[in-house]
């Protein structure tokens, strides 16, 4: 436990965490590895966790029939994966492929969720953070989107 | 394809005071597709000169007979006097007709035009080169500088984004850089495809990932404009200073010495006071809608 609150404080997400509240963390947090080839979960699935990458390389995907898998985002080291635990129905919305082998942190959804509906400051704090995380994705998905680099550019 | 009917050499003597207006002749000694869309011509002089000095970050007005002249930046390495490398993009009439020239064929050129990279500023510092497409072109001469001198530079991070895996551009050379320890180098591309196992997003989130120190830092940014202004804003937000931050502007250059007045921007004129400019000179115009 004393080094899963060690790794939870190195991750810059949890950055300006109190003490309590990384306390309330660990108790929702476990260290997993995961296989290149694997899928940390999948479109309709349902959303119990979210993940912090420690290390390796997770591609954040979207299968459509005749076209195979198409890459949206790569997340990689210190970097947050998933937020459809955040908000029902609780549901994946992309698969998620590990690329490189993984070192990550987990967090069980249902565990984090009940936290934060006792302890506001905390949730506050985490929704904070996913929220900043989301601005960044939306703002770099409509430069991808954009197709910056194309014959306009 | 056309070429230049006649074609007066001059003594070397004479080059030296040539008219910046009037173009000289060039012949490609080698010709390299580099992406579908984007081709590499090496030039040397038909008086036997071979390349150009110049300085990153400078550019060329190329001039194809009958068809146009257009402002390209010098991708080589300006170490290497033996041929001027000009890499573009076919996307207008010229740089499509002149995709279509081979090795012998002519062109004429002016140059070298412009205000380079802020190299020697940069001594001492980490340098971070933040390029979109086909803007990594203009910023070849500088990682062959800094490679050069790597001595005199701290941390030096390259960052590349693209449109998709086969718009990679200089792969050969990406591989090597990205092989050396003394280079930080990633790549990402907007779209992903089957094989692609590297990074997908915008050239802008691999600002927060990359190790340098940003309070020593100096950026070299080229790209789409909008990209630029992305990410300057990111470098921002990481704590480098904006007088850190340079970028490279490009506009309808004609003249190429400041006369017509075709890539006026604002107060500036591009080919004469830039193309490179530190980005507070910048900031306000490239977020104006009409001037």
């Amino acid at each position: 436990m004393e080094d899963l609150k060690r790794i939870l404080h190195s991750l810059p997400f949890f950055e300006g965490f109190s003490e309590e509240h990384f306390a309330l963390l660990v108790g929702c947090a476990r260290n997993e590895r995961a296989a290149a080839g694997t899928f940390l979960f999948r479109e309709g699935e349902e959303a119990t966790k979210f993940f912090l990458l420690r290390e390796g390389r997770v591609s954040v995907e979207i299968h459509s029939p005749g076209l195979g898998p198409l890459t949206v985002q790569t997340v990689s080291e210190n970097e947050p994966l998933g937020w459809s635990w955040l908000f029902a129905p609780y549901t994946w919305h992309f698969d998620a492929r590990v690329t490189e082998d993984t070192h990550l942190v987990s967090f069980d959804g249902l565990c984090l969720r009940t936290k934060c509906e006792n302890a506001h400051t905390f949730g506050y704090q985490l929704l904070k953070r996913f929220s900043s995380i989301m601005t960044q994705r939306i703002e770099a998905l409509s430069f991808q989107l954009m197709d910056v680099y194309g014959d306009h550019a | 394809m056309e070429t230049m009917p006649d074609l007066t050499v001059e003594p070397a003597a004479a080059a030296a005071s040539r008219d910046p207006m009037r173009p000289q002749p060039y012949r490609i000694v080698r010709f390299t597709q580099n992406t579908h869309d984007t081709f590499t011509v090496a030039l040397e002089d038909m008086n036997g000169a071979g390349g150009i000095e110049f300085r990153p970050g400078q550019f060329n007005m190329l001039y194809l007979y009958g068809v146009g002249e257009i402002p390209i930046s010098i991708s080589g390495n300006p170490a290497d006097r033996t041929a001027v490398i000009h890499t573009t993009r076919a996307v207008g009439t010229v740089t499509k007709a002149m995709r279509n020239l081979r090795r012998g064929d002519t062109l004429g050129v002016r140059g070298p035009f412009g205000a380079p990279w802020p190299l020697e500023h940069a001594r001492g510092r980490d340098a971070v080169i933040v390029a979109g497409g086909i803007g990594l072109a203009p910023l070849r001469p500088v990682l062959y500088h800094l490679i050069a001198h790597r001595q005199e530079y701290n941390k030096v991070v390259l960052l590349y984004g693209t449109r998709s895996p086969v718009d990679i551009l200089y792969r050969n050379e990406l591989e090597a850089w990205r092989a050396r320890f003394d280079l930080d180098v990633y790549v990402t591309v907007d779209r992903g495809m089957e094989g692609w196992r590297g990074n997908v997003g915008f050239v802008s989130g691999l600002i927060g990932k990359a190790p340098f120190d940003a309070g020593n830092t100096t950026a070299f940014l080229c790209g789409p404009e909008v990209m630029m202004r992305v990410c300057a804003t990111e470098l921002l937000k990481r704590g480098v200073s904006d007088s850190e931050v340079f970028i490279s502007m490009e506009r309808n250059m004609k003249c190429g010495i400041g006369f017509c007045g075709h890539c006026q921007l604002g107060p500036f004129f591009i080919c004469k006071d830039g193309p490179v400019f530190p980005f507070p000179k910048m900031r306000d115009l490239l977020s104006r809608w009409e001037l």
